[in-house]
């Protein structure tokens, strides 16, 4: 696979601007605060000398503005308000002009096409108080790639601004719900642009499809599929469309360790991608297995009686947490990577299933399920037991961490006359910043891939 | 004649088996049988008939689903007896095959639903074979919450969709 487009060069001329030397402090962004004063940040719509390249800039322009106020960190200061008009952007704005209307950032912008068709988008981020360049920085890239390009540009403004990494130029898959002329449910793969861009189905209505997860590489994703029958992992190949039962009744290698009438479920790849941690059903109930994708041989991790599910590994790839309901009701465990030193990471009350560890390694997010309601919380991997809980409604599901490790994606569902609907949501760490993630009809189980190369 | 018996007898056969359990909304369409010979032991009430060894006798002779309460997997009374009169039906039809599956309310994550459908759908399987049926003439499966056969947001709806529902896959009257 080329790479998409090329960052040219760090290089929009560093040119040695400085302020006025006043004494604040630069502009910086807090991503672990729960952000109700989000920072105002004008985007002028990024220029360009063609008719062609002008409405190109606005599309990116859109795009980018779109991505910083969804993070709900940033605030797109209305187009409306602007004094000054951006037409050239090496030259230096008039800073007064963008402090008068209370734009602490100015991200201005320009789109150039070239002969052979490729795009050029070059940019400035400044600081207007200070009166400082923070990042310049030019992208090049085939047309269609315009998208890309204003996510990576986003999340180059979100990390000099916040100091950390991005997300916005990632895809999620998760399963398109609802049910077929003859009420029969369609549980659909779909795949699409993190702000809802670019949507395509990847399996059809003819099988159930469910719980997708994204390979590191984001270049293959596992998934529950019932084109056998039955819950059966799979493992599908973006780049190819090629699928396989990795433990299919009746196959060989693994799949011969396994019950012919067991099921397998949500399976998750470690850190490096070489291997998968799954619950398969045997006839003593679902343990957690761990298969190895290079020799195809799986081991057995856990052999309790209880029903062992939802495997999830640490970002360092040496310890698992799953649920089990070895203790009575459901709760989250970890253990090493071969099985030993289970202990229990939560205590409270209730129902806890779906642990998904932090791309960071401190927190696990679960699901939590009391009387009627249900919770999205994190929790410390530490043993401590010290939760918050960041969302709480009638129906919660399946948290998918942002790679950066500061928002969650989950299913949310609401309570209808004619069945619960449910939609994919998105919350900050903080519990701040809901949103309805741009999905066509019902959706849920959402998987977020990988910041893409 | 046989055909007249059969009638007779899978109807009062019914009206036991239908007392207890929860009305469904996806009781599979009955064929038409042949024509009935006028009875001559006096009159019957004929419903919908069907044929020996059909779905539709199955059904309405045995049952073909148990109850599990909330977030349960163990087999009540009632859950007994339907199984029971599977067992003794398949005894009747040494031919016929079964898939027996899972399935949960609405109430539980995705996942989770998954393994608790799996462990109803084996506690079934389990007394089918304490009650003599044969091993390889049952499979299993869970559909977790993902095939409600009742699909409103309501505690009546997900009473209904706890349970293991058997259906008959191979070697029945079709």
């Amino acid at each position: 696979m080329t790479r998409p487009f090329v960052l040219i060069a760090a290089l929009l001329a560093l040119i040695g601007w400085t302020s006025a030397a006043t004494a604040q402090e630069p502009l910086r962004v807090d991503v672990t605060q729960g952000n109700l004063d989000p920072m105002p940040i004008a985007v002028p719509d990024f220029v360009g000398v063609s008719d062609e390249a002008m409405r190109r800039g606005a599309d990116i322009t859109r795009v980018v503005a779109n991505d910083l106020a969804s993070s709900g960190l940033f605030a797109p200061v209305d187009q409306d308000a602007f004094i000054e008009d951006i037409a050239n952007i090496d030259l230096r704005p008039r800073f007064s002009d963008w402090r008068v209307i209370n734009a602490d950032a100015l991200l201005v912008g320009s789109v150039t096409i070239q002969e052979d068709g490729r795009l050029v988008v070059g940019f400035r981020l400044w600081d207007t108080r200070l009166e400082e360049q923070l990042l310049g920085l030019q992208y090049r890239t085939a047309p269609e790639n315009w998208r890309r390009v204003a996510h990576r540009l986003a999340d180059a403004v979100y990390e000099r601004l916040t100091g950390e990494t991005g997300y916005f130029n990632t895809r999620i898959v998760y399963v398109s719900e609802g049910r077929g002329i003859e009420g029969e449910p369609i549980r659909q793969l779909a795949l699409m642009d993190q702000d809802g861009a670019n949507p395509s189905f990847l399996t059809d209505r003819s099988y159930m499809a469910l719980l997708p997860n994204y390979s590191p590489s984001a270049q293959e994703i596992t998934y529950v599929s019932f084109l056998d029958g039955q819950a059966t992992t799979y493992l599908y190949n973006l780049e190819t469309g090629r699928q396989e039962a990795l433990f299919a009744s009746g196959g060989a290698g693994a799949a011969s360790q396994v019950d012919p009438d067991g099921q397998s479920l949500s399976a998750r790849f470690s850190p490096d991608g070489s291997e998968l941690a799954v619950s398969i059903e045997t006839r003593s109930g679902h343990d957690i297995h761990l298969f190895d994708l290079r020799t195809r041989s799986l081991q057995r991790l856990t052999q309790h009686p209880a029903d062992d599910v939802e495997p999830s590994f640490s970002p360092d790839g040496e310890r698992i947490v799953f649920s089990s309901a070895r203790g009575g009701g459901s709760q989250l465990y970890v253990m090493n990577r071969d099985g030993t030193e289970v202990q229990r990471v939560t205590f409270g009350s209730g129902r806890y299933t779906t642990p998904v560890w932090s791309p960071r390694g401190d927190l696990i997010a679960f699901t939590k399920q009391v009387g009627g309601q249900f919770m999205l919380g994190v929790v410390r991997a530490d043993g401590s037991g010290i939760e918050r809980i960041l969302y709480e409604g009638y129906f919660v599901d399946t948290p998918a961490w942002s790679p950066n490790g500061r928002v969650l994606l989950f299913t949310r569902g609401e309570q209808r006359t004619n069945g619960t609907r449910y939609e994919i949501w998105s919350v900050d760490l903080a519990g701040f910043n809901l949103r309805r993630l741009a999905t066509g009809g019902m959706a849920s189980d959402p998987a977020w891939s990988p910041l893409i190369e | 004649m046989k055909m007249k018996l059969f009638a007779i007898a899978a109807l009062g056969a019914f009206a036991t088996a239908c007392a207890s359990t929860p009305p469904v909304d996806d009781t599979p369409p009955v064929r038409n049988p042949d024509p009935i010979v006028e009875p001559d032991t006096g009159p019957v009430d004929t419903g919908p008939g069907y044929e020996l060894g059909s779905t539709a006798h199955f059904v309405e002779a045995a049952g073909d689903r148990v109850f599990f309460g909330l977030d349960r997997h163990d087999l009540s009374d009632e859950a007994r007896a339907t199984l029971r009169r599977q067992a003794a039906w398949l005894a009747s039809y040494p031919g016929a095959r079964i898939l027996v599956a899972g399935n949960c309310d609405e109430r539980g994550t995705r996942e989770y639903n998954l393994a608790l459908g799996a462990r109803r759908a084996n506690a079934a399987r389990t007394y089918l074979i304490s009650q003599g049926v044969d091993p390889s003439r049952i499979s299993t499966t869970s559909y977790g919450k993902e095939r409600p056969s009742c699909t409103q947001s309501t505690e009546a709806c997900w009473a209904i969709n706890r349970n293991a529902a058997t259906t008959l896959v191979g070697g029945y009257t079709n």
